[in-house]
């Protein structure tokens, strides 16, 4: 890609009381991508986000929004970003519109009719002259994304910005940030724990472990790296043996077995087990789990 | 800078904590103008039914037979005459000094809640003003917009000072409103004395001089102002230093309690003078009430308090600005 960055982050290392948490991270954004931060809990996602957004200073390294320092030139590079971080957290005591209006006065570059643009663009119209105390999860995390969009940002940082929603919300959330980045050009990063999120809302993703950057790739590539497929199939072990003789088999634990996913060799390996006398029952792809595609990439290393 | 003022204002307006403020003086005041006005009548009834004037003439012969006597001190001489020239004057403009209208009671209730109560209610306001936004996550919001942290800070700190005026300024006109309704509304002029010193064990009169109340409490409520204004600080620093609202109101009552204890029982203990909440009856040192402890003045009480205010403002802005928010 030739684009101008959106965001950069380059070597980002963070020492709290002389351990190292975040061990040199480096990730740079596009405009118009969405982007996957995924790793467990603690792996220290939510720390690289605070240092993004500025709630945090780093120990060493830099990182650029729209071309401007965090450190150096704050303002000029808050004005490109919205955010939030874990909940969204506005004031219950006030009203939806006031709570953004309250926002809004922070960056005199707001005009006043943008208030009403993101309101309408977040779906909360009806009820944006409510108190947000009595707002229910899914609507703080729309007003949460209005605030967020105040400005016009180049970028917009959530994190885990499904955490809590029933599956309607999820989808519909997720239906929003791709639009979003489809749209209005935006950059979004998103962090989750889930796998399945990242793979249906992202383009690339950045997988981080134990305070550093594994591996970033997008999403096809590394999901087509960990796809398997689980065979049922009688006789299970004359299955085994043929399948052996064409890829790696693993039994499975109800009586099935796994091998990986190979597209343009499944039909062939099909056959033959059907030429085979095979009776093949049931063929299906899996997706790996984030703790098989974590085996796999930290080479066994296990999450804690 | 204004509009983040504004929206420390209307947050604090719609957390309804200056309602609740007002709610407690306009409480508390009825409460002591009913107190007073009892004591006032108990005092008639042992007066029997003796006109005030007889009263007061029969005092001032007496201040006058002890200025004639020969065998006073001069410097007793010249506040006796003081005094008299006051007497005179309540007696030429028809003034009963035991039966005090609405600006006596507001400048004894300011006088009795300048260490205490006043600086509880400036606590009220002030402990969760910046500690509410970091336990209820809205900092981190607050924090991610294109203002640099000092400035959104001194905006809090700017909302503390407009909301500690306006607490001054409610309890000098709700104490007024409410005790005129009983005690009438006069009494401005009224002479008073002040200019008291106290050197060891005597009281100095040579500064002693009348001004009339109106400037008397104007002075106070310029003192009162000035303690909430350095309580305001400490309890904003706290506010800034700790996640709970609930530890910063600890803390604080704590230390406010243990001044008032202290006061009573540190004379022998020099160097508890450097407290900032031993030095907050300012007020009385225009009364001429006997000081805690020895050596303090009204200077000295009010540059302990700057040093304290200006340290805990110092603090404050150094630590939030350079805090990681977790």
């Amino acid at each position: 890609m030739s684009m101008k960055p959106a965001l950069e982050v380059e070597n980002l290392t963070k020492k709290i009381k002389r351990k190292l948490i975040i061990k040199g991270v480096s990730f740079t954004l596009y405009p118009g991508e969405v982007f996957g931060f995924l790793g467990p809990n603690g792996a220290g996602k939510t720390t690289t986000i605070r240092m993004i957004v500025g709630l945090i200073s780093p120990t060493s390294g830099t990182i650029k929004i729209g071309g401007k320092n965090v450190r150096t030139e704050f303002t000029e590079a808050m004005k490109h970003l919205g955010c939030i971080v874990e909940n969204p957290e506005l004031y219950p005591y006030l009203t939806g519109w006031e709570n953004l209006e309250h926002f809004a006065k922070m960056d005199p570059s707001i005009p006043t009719n943008r208030l009403q643009e993101v309101v309408t663009l977040v779906g909360l119209t009806n009820r944006i002259h409510d108190r947000v105390s009595t707002y229910s999860l899914g609507m703080r995390q729309r007003l949460g994304i209005a605030q967020a969009l105040l400005g016009k940002p180049k970028v917009l940082i959530l994190d885990e910005p499904t955490n809590g929603l029933d599956p309607a919300g999820i989808r519909e959330m997720r239906e929003f940030i791709r639009q979003l980045a489809r749209e209005e050009n935006l950059s979004v990063l998103v962090s989750s724990h889930l796998l399945s999120e990242i793979q249906l809302m992202c383009d690339r993703v950045a997988i981080i472990s134990k305070g550093a950057v594994i591996r970033t790739d997008s999403v096809q590539n590394l999901l087509a790296e960990q796809e398997r497929v689980i065979w049922k199939a009688e006789p299970l072990s004359l299955a085994k043996e043929l399948l052996q003789e064409e890829t790696e088999v693993q039994e499975g634990l109800d009586g099935t077995l796994i091998t990986l996913y190979n597209e343009p060799l499944l039909p062939e390996w099909n056959q033959k087990l059907v030429q085979a006398g095979v009776k093949v029952k049931e063929m299906r792809t899996q997706l790996p789990s984030l703790e098989d595609l974590f085996l796999e990439v930290t080479g066994g290393e296990s999450i804690d | 800078m204004i509009n983040l003022v504004r929206n420390e204002m209307l947050k604090l307006l719609r957390k309804k904590r200056l309602f609740v403020i007002i709610l407690i003086i306009a409480f508390l005041v009825p409460l002591f103008t009913y107190a007073q006005f009892k004591e006032i009548q108990d005092q008639r009834k042992k007066m029997g039914t003796q006109d005030w004037r007889t009263v007061l003439q029969q005092e001032i012969t007496d201040t006058q037979n002890r200025l004639s006597s020969s065998r006073i001190q001069d410097e007793w001489r010249k506040y006796l005459k003081i005094r008299l020239s006051q007497q005179q004057y309540y007696l030429e403009n028809d003034i009963d000094p035991r039966a005090p209208g609405a600006p006596t009671f507001m400048r004894v209730f300011v006088e009795n809640s300048i260490d205490l109560l006043l600086p509880l209610l400036v606590m009220v306001i002030v402990a969760d003003l910046v500690s509410s936004e970091a336990s209820g996550g809205t900092i981190k919001l607050l924090l991610t917009r294109p203002v640099k942290r000092w400035r959104i800070l001194l905006s809090k700190y700017l909302a503390m000072l407009l909301s500690v005026s306006f607490i001054v300024l409610s309890v000098a006109v709700l104490s007024y409103a409410i005790s005129g309704l009983v005690f009438g509304y006069g009494g401005w002029n009224m002479p008073l004395l002040t200019g008291f010193a106290v050197s060891g064990d005597e009281l100095l009169t040579d500064n002693v001089h009348i001004v009339p109340q109106w400037q008397y409490i104007l002075m106070e409520f310029g003192l009162v102002w000035y303690v909430c204004l350095i309580v305001g600080t400490l309890t904003f620093m706290l506010s800034v230093l700790l996640r709970s609202t609930a530890a910063v109101m600890g803390i604080m009552l704590a230390s406010l309690i243990a001044g008032a204890i202290l006061i009573n029982m540190v004379s022998s203990w020099e160097s508890a003078k450097y407290f900032f909440m031993v030095n907050l009856n300012l007020t009385n040192y225009i009364s001429g009430m006997a000081t805690p402890i020895e050596g303090m003045s009204l200077g000295f009480s009010m540059s302990v308090l700057a040093v304290w205010g200006i340290a805990g403002f110092i603090i404050a802005f150094v630590t939030f600005s350079k805090r990681d928010i977790y």
